[in-house]
């Protein structure tokens, strides 16, 4: 049931952003920014933790909860060390994802050639 | 010269011969690719969680994960494949995150190791953690201001 869940959220919130590159002139880059500020909006609103902890992958694996990790972090901290938190909360969260991003990034990189 | 009225016949004519995209069919294969991933995260979750991680740890575990596999798919050349099928069902995903800072590594490889790869390799995922962090931290003080 929770594989279902996770394929039809995450289909749709990723079809979401098809329309939206098939219907403007933005570039999957500017795409992808706009999910992660849409993610940390609504978690600002406090939507995207109940969508998560209700579809879990679905909600999780879309960029978007980029956004969402960024903003908790940085709430978290804000309720424990008041406003530096805003600053040192920021990668709480997101750093694991940020650290792996760029390790296997780089080194995948290194180790293949790009492909005509 | 040709005059106002000449230039709006011409571009209403050039406006029709743009092919529209396959809203249709894209959208169904995004729908169907990020779907398809995003259960495959479910997975990778559930064997974290079944380790007896607890639920944020395991998330994190998984975009981990996730980074990893679209990082190497990416080497391998699969990713790209997956991508002309998938388009914003394969780009909007973590994995297409990683793929970003992958393939742009490559492409840059040619450049030189510090200027070209490691400079380029942000190209799309810069902005991405730019207007992240940025949003997030504007958030927070939102917050800070309306709460305390």
């Amino acid at each position: 049931m929770d594989y279902l869940v996770a394929f039809l959220v995450g289909g749709v919130i990723v079809t979401i952003g098809q329309i939206i590159y098939d219907s403007t002139k933005l570039s999957m880059g500017h795409v992808m920014v706009l999910f992660v500020v849409g993610g940390s909006v609504l978690t600002a609103l406090g939507l995207y933790e109940p969508l998560v902890k209700l579809t879990g992958a679905g909600a999780s694996l879309p960029v978007s909860n980029f956004g969402y990790v960024l903003t908790q972090g940085v709430y978290e901290a804000l309720l424990e060390s008041g406003l530096p938190g805003i600053f040192s909360g920021v990668f709480r969260l997101a750093g694991g994802a940020i650290a792996a991003a760029i390790v296997f990034g780089f080194l995948f990189a290194l180790l293949f050639q790009p492909r005509k | 010269m040709a005059n106002k009225s000449q230039q709006q016949a011409y571009q209403q004519l050039a406006k029709k011969h743009i092919p529209k995209p396959d809203y249709l069919g894209n959208s169904l294969r995004a729908f169907l690719v990020g779907g398809a991933i995003s259960a495959l995260g479910q997975g990778v979750t559930n064997f974290y969680l079944s380790t007896g991680m607890a639920e944020s740890e395991a998330g994190a575990y998984t975009a981990i994960t996730m980074i990893f596999l679209g990082a190497l798919l990416t080497g391998l050349g699969i990713y790209d494949n997956l991508a002309k099928i998938g388009g914003a069902g394969s780009a909007l995903p973590i994995t297409g995150f990683a793929n970003t800072i992958v393939s742009a590594a490559m492409d840059f490889k040619s450049e030189g190791y510090v200027l070209g790869m490691a400079a380029q390799m942000y190209k799309i995922a810069g902005p991405v953690i730019t207007y992240g962090v940025t949003s997030a931290i504007l958030a927070g003080l939102v917050k800070w201001l309306l709460w305390g």
